[in-house]
């Protein structure tokens, strides 16, 4: 396919220079544009010679974009042209480094790989919310903003569960980049987001060791290995990497997709929160599994069927998170009771959901005090004591609880940003006490009531009497 | 042109209103009605003068199995309630009524598009499009790229790919479905007078033929006076029941 010069016209639109050339498409910046975004325009390599597969990306890009809520974390669609005339697609430029950066300088230190997939796990958990999978996610395929939240790019292969999937009928051959392809879409399967985290954690493994976890297979039967196959444990390529990281990563590469994180967010909640993770025989795994788990898993494979997909929407809710707040002072029987109460309802209601313990109290240099209960440390240890306390009796795993204190002026801004960034389905928060003086998280509970994204239940125990 | 398509209205004048206003509110400018306009339903006379109003104005109306019932040919698939309301049914009819019946086409097919109650492959034969082969005889037999039909209640879109074969589509009523005229789909746009999916509202598609999209609907309807008639008519009961739980 020729390039386009810069300087021609598009519907109207200035061709700039040419920012990519793919196999299914080349990118250009607009210029002249004076709208509040810069553009790019991005035009499918149709025509001969070219696969027959562009076409159908394009007009799957077109579809799923165009059915997208505005968000930060997938570019926004400004304009297009159809097939049958001039195909193109008008949207935002993302200023943002790619993915594949950090990929070149792999390994990279443990903090920064949980920074970024974090950021990763919410963006794609955005779309998950929104009934897509990405279905191609791929180092050149991130983006971050200077803000440091991740950009999805490029949707030509999605599938969103409200539209016919265009490429179903491309099964004979698996479509998208082979190397972080999940086994279900080895087999044809399309619908399930778990595919997109088997590819997330893909792309960790690679961040951790430098090497891709079943290497660039150019066979179907090298590309079929990842049924039966557990990769390479990071720390045995990487010995420095942290238990808790290789958890995560092999969760996420978990050949049954049920055995995976069920929902993004909780990948992103444990990439956020790394010393909660219950480690398992996973995280300390030193090498690839025997020849005979290896055998058990060939036969396996042989009749292994994919896990079913129903619409997403519906499989990212399972596992919601729950926070519950509880104030520095809140420790009276009374509401610790209410508040377990309430939660108990939420567990009974849905037995994966997790519960973050949180508080919030005053940073240490606002502590004056020299006993060691008053110090910094000895302030913190006394409020985990707290949190744990309030937990024991709701006989929960370790791996669905964790404790949280936050150290802020204004508590309950701190608890708010807490249930932002980790995309808190609920909060039970302690009620003030009526009557007598305010003093048990003054006006918290009403800011929190206020301003939280999610649900807010307030607790207030039953009068005696 | 935005063509509105109704099947399967069974003699539910609630339900073909609610569908009709849905669809003029949309700016609608062109109507099918797929077959199957009565039967089952307490409103047949009524029914049947609507359509046959829309059809004066050049509406499209097809027949369906229950109409051919209606007029008396016989149709050994029908179920005991369905017989006891074609045997009804043929009582309410006046001559005005058969003898739009009887002028109804079992298919037409109109440019690129096709339109029939059942199978486009034996329209007589009253097939039920519910497997990806039937849908591929239908849609290889309709010769269009857009082959609309009814018959089963549920909604679906079917649509060949690429590579020759049929895929399956469920909708998700209110979406947009981008319907690119270089593939061929069939629709089916589920039933406006008698939902059989556990929702008691009524199914209709609206074709935006110009920018090459299909929407599925489910619209609300006064489904309990459309129930009370069916009892009142004296109608099997547990037909008035099927509008209540559409099911």
């Amino acid at each position: 396919m020729d390039l386009l010069s810069p300087g021609s016209e598009i519907d109207g639109f200035r061709v700039g220079e040419v920012i990519h050339v793919g196999s299914m498409a080349s990118i250009y910046r607009l210029t002249g544009s004076d709208g509040p975004l810069p553009l790019i325009i991005k035009i499918p390599r149709l025509g001969p010679g070219e696969r027959a597969v562009n076409v159908i990306a394009f007009e799957v890009c077109k579809m799923v974009l165009g059915a997208l809520a505005q968000s930060p974390h997938h570019p926004t669609l400004v304009a297009f042209g159809d097939l049958e005339t001039t195909p193109y697609l008008v949207m935002e430029y993302v200023d943002g480094v790619r993915l594949n950066e950090w990929v070149e300088r792999a390994p990279i230190a443990p903090d920064e790989i949980a920074r970024l997939g974090s950021a990763l796990a919410m963006a794609l958990h955005d779309l998950h919310r929104q009934d897509v999978v990405h279905l191609d996610l791929k180092p050149t395929n991130v983006l971050y903003r200077k803000s440091g939240e991740a950009v999805i790019i490029d949707f030509g292969l999605a599938h969103h569960s409200h539209y016919p999937d265009l490429l179903a009928e491309e099964l004979r051959f698996p479509v998208g980049n082979w190397v972080y392809m999940s086994p279900e879409q080895v087999l044809g399967v399309r619908c399930d987001p778990r595919s997109d985290i088997y590819a997330l954690g893909g792309l960790l493994y690679e961040l951790a060791t430098g090497r891709v976890p079943f290497g660039n297979p150019d066979t179907r039967a090298d590309l079929r290995r990842r049924l039966s196959r557990d990769p390479v444990p990071p720390r045995a390529l990487v010995r420095e990497t942290p238990p808790w990281l290789q958890e995560i990563i092999l969760r996420c590469l978990e050949i049954d997709a049920r055995e995976r994180y069920a929902s993004a967010a909780e990948v992103a909640f444990d990439l956020a929160n790394p010393v909660q993770i219950e480690i398992t025989e996973r995280g300390t795994r030193e090498r690839p599994a025997g020849w005979k788990a290896r055998a058990r898993r060939w036969l396996w494979a042989r009749s292994f069927e994919p896990a079913p997909c129903p619409p997403p929407s519906t499989q990212v809710g399972p596992a919601p998170i729950v926070m519950v707040a509880l104030g520095p002072a809140q420790t009276e029987a009374p509401l610790f009771e209410a508040l377990r109460d309430a939660a108990r309802r939420l567990i009974a209601a849905d037995h994966r959901c997790r519960i973050a313990c949180v508080t919030a109290v005053p940073p240490a240099a606002a502590l004056s005090g020299e006993r060691y209960e008053e110090t910094a440390t000895g302030r913190h240890i006394k409020q985990l004591v707290e949190l744990r306390r309030w937990a024991k009796p709701l006989q929960l795993s370790e791996e669905r609880l964790t404790y949280h204190v936050l150290e802020s002026e204004k508590p309950a801004a701190a608890l708010i940003d807490y249930a932002t960034m980790n995309d808190v389905d609920q909060i039970l928060i302690g009620a003030p006490r009526s009557g007598g003086p305010a003093r048990l998280f003054p006006g918290v509970s009403a800011q929190v009531v206020a301003e939280a994204p999610c649900n807010v239940t307030v607790v207030r125990p039953r009068a005696e009497g | 042109m935005k063509l509105a398509l109704f099947a399967d209205i069974h003699s539910n004048l609630e339900a073909i209103n609610a569908c009709l206003a849905h669809a003029q509110g949309l700016g609608a400018d062109r109507y099918a009605f797929l077959g199957d306009l009565v039967g089952y339903g307490a409103d047949p006379v009524a029914v049947l003068d609507l359509i046959e109003e829309h059809a004066i104005k050049g509406a499209v109306v097809v027949l369906g199995n229950h109409d051919a019932a209606a007029l008396g040919r016989p149709d050994d698939t029908l179920s005991g309630n369905a017989k006891a309301a074609i045997a009804w049914t043929q009582a309410q009819l006046r001559d005005k009524q058969r003898a739009f019946l009887e002028g109804l086409p079992l298919i037409v097919k109109d440019g690129n598009i096709l339109f029939v109650h059942a199978s486009a492959a034996a329209p007589e034969q009253w097939i039920y499009v519910t497997s990806l082969r039937e849908a591929e005889e239908s849609i290889r037999a309709g010769n269009a790229d857009y082959v609309f039909s009814g018959h089963v209640h549920e909604q679906k879109l079917y649509y060949i790919g690429a590579d020759g074969r049929p895929l399956p589509f469920r909708p998700v009523p209110g979406t947009p479905i981008p319907i690119a005229k270089h593939r061929q789909w069939l629709a089916i746009v589920g039933s406006a007078g008698q939902p059989r999916d556990n929702s008691n509202k009524a199914c209709y598609a609206l074709a935006d033929m110009d920018r090459s999209r299909l929407t599925f609907f489910r619209v609300a309807y006064d489904h309990d006076l459309a129930a009370q008639k069916i009892r009142s008519a004296g109608l099997p009961n547990r037909l008035a029941r099927r509008l209540e739980r559409g099911s």
